[in-house]
């Protein structure tokens, strides 16, 4: 039997194909998140009712269920839908035929349900960042004839970005740890890749550490990046 | 003629009635100064003029233009009214050329080269060449104002609006200000003032309006309302604020 660091040492490239997935996964889901929560936010805080209803919809519901059950709405919950819109599409347009399968790929779902669950968080941090910033500055704004689009985009987003940095920081880190939830699909993440090794290996104290500091490596690098880009965009000097 | 023409302009913050009724006319190259209490309606006055208030009632012309209408161009009759705030509002992510330039280049979509040369001017005029690259955080309350009057300016408007220009600044500060609002009303600038500067209304303002309560109370030159103010509010106010 080898020792614990030889087993580690052993074990770590399996591991580390793990960390590219966990990083694909967050990275992609934050990426679209944050689209979607550009929208998200501007939409809580639109003049339009509808727009407003879907956002705040869209908000509550995702962040008031489990990303869990998202998940699981997305992998298992979705296929029969699909299989059963292929029929309908097929029987009664005489269009198709489809692929027979319905099965959505491990990675897709991971990456829709991750999606949309970041992107609604990102909705409110952007709404707080954009009601963040002072009255003073969309009225000075509209004063020189500006339009309410052009003040949006061109006077308070970029002011709300600089401030939503130190948030939206903390989310990609929140991400990154649940994706360790995607070991419930089967989906090769880091997670999932430590608990095949202990499988094999049955010596789970080791390999849960591992994967325990593979995690906090990658935060902390998220933490320091953040840090980085705060004192990049002078977040607290005056531009 | 008269460039800004008030009807019956009545302005409610829920139950609040900070407007009551103001009639008045603002004729083109006139310095009218309004002054009164805290409280009085007098900003919300001038909020109403380019709508960043929307008035509960009543109709606002600019230059025959129905601002209340509520299908107006708001944005096309804001570029011709200038307005500088309490607290400068300068964008503190843009240096002070970008501050002036930016509403020239989206909304009038003048070329770069044009738009720089209007801000180096107006720069000038207002006495900061020396702080094209600075950052509004790196400027002093008195500089900022005055960036703030150089960058209404840069659109070219036929209005200026000074809300309580001085108002946030510190003592020292208030000279330079007022300086650079006095070289803009020999030059024939049509300005609208609240202030609470009471030399500055009787030296530059062509008429003066008090208000009080959401009403105007007296109305006339710097001489009549404060040398011979007639109503008791007015006199009350004066001896208030000038002992």
């Amino acid at each position: 039997m080898p020792n614990s660091l030889d087993l580690i040492i052993q074990s770590l490239p399996f591991l580390l194909t793990g960390v590219l997935q966990t990083l694909k996964v967050t990275l992609i889901a934050v990426a679209i998140g944050c689209v979607l929560g550009l929208f998200g936010g501007m939409g809580r805080l639109s003049n339009n009712r509808f727009s407003r209803a879907l956002a705040t919809c869209y908000v509550d519901f995702v962040r008031g269920t489990p990303l869990l059950v998202q998940l699981f709405i997305v992998y298992f919950g979705l296929p029969p839908v699909i299989q059963q819109f292929k029929a309908f599409l097929e029987t009664s347009f005489a269009l198709g035929p489809f692929t027979s399968t319905s099965h959505i790929p491990a990675f897709v779902a991971a990456v829709v349900a991750c999606s949309i669950n970041s992107g609604a968080y990102v909705s409110e941090i952007f709404r707080a960042g954009i009601q963040s910033i002072e009255k003073g500055q969309r009225e000075a704004a509209l004063s020189l004839g500006m339009t309410p689009k052009q003040a949006m985009r061109h006077i308070i987003l970029p002011q709300a970005v600089r401030r939503v940095v130190p948030p939206l920081g903390n989310e990609f880190i929140a991400m990154l740890k649940d994706t360790s939830l995607l070991i419930c699909i089967g989906y090769a993440e880091l997670t999932r890749q430590g608990q095949l090794i202990i499988g094999t290996t049955f010596r789970p104290f080791e390999i849960w550490f591992a994967v325990a500091f593979l995690y906090l490596i990658m935060t902390l690098s998220i933490s320091r990046l953040v840090d980085f880009t705060e004192r990049r965009l002078g977040i607290n000097g005056n531009h | 003629m008269e460039i800004i023409k008030v009807r019956n302009l009545v302005k409610n913050f829920g139950n609040l009635e900070v407007l009551r009724g103001i009639n008045m006319d603002v004729a083109e190259r006139e310095k009218l100064v309004i002054i009164g209490p805290s409280g009085s309606g007098k900003s919300t006055l001038l909020r109403c003029l380019n709508l960043l208030e929307e008035p509960t009632g009543g109709t606002i012309e600019f230059a025959g233009i129905n601002v209340t209408d509520p299908e107006a161009n708001l944005p096309k009759i804001r570029e011709e009214i200038g307005m500088v705030f309490q607290s400068f509002n300068l964008f503190p992510h843009k240096n002070v050329m970008e501050n002036i330039t930016m509403a020239p280049l989206i909304v009038k979509k003048k070329e770069p080269p044009e738009a720089m040369e209007i801000a180096l001017s107006l720069l000038e005029k207002v006495g900061l060449s020396d702080k094209v690259e600075s950052y509004p955080g790196e400027l002093s309350g008195g500089q900022q104002q005055r960036v703030a009057i150089a960058r209404a300016l840069a659109m070219q408007p036929r209005v200026m609006l000074f809300d309580e220009p001085t108002s946030a600044l510190d003592p020292e500060m208030v000279g330079e200000v007022l300086d650079v609002m006095g070289d803009l009303a020999r030059e024939g600038m049509t300005m609208v003032v609240v202030t609470h500067e009471m030399k500055f209304a009787q030296e530059i303002g062509d008429r003066v309006i008090f208000m009080d309560e959401g009403l105007i109370i007296e109305e006339g030159t710097p001489h009549q309302l404060f040398a011979e103010p007639k109503n008791k509010r007015t006199r009350s106010f004066l001896t208030r604020v000038m002992p």
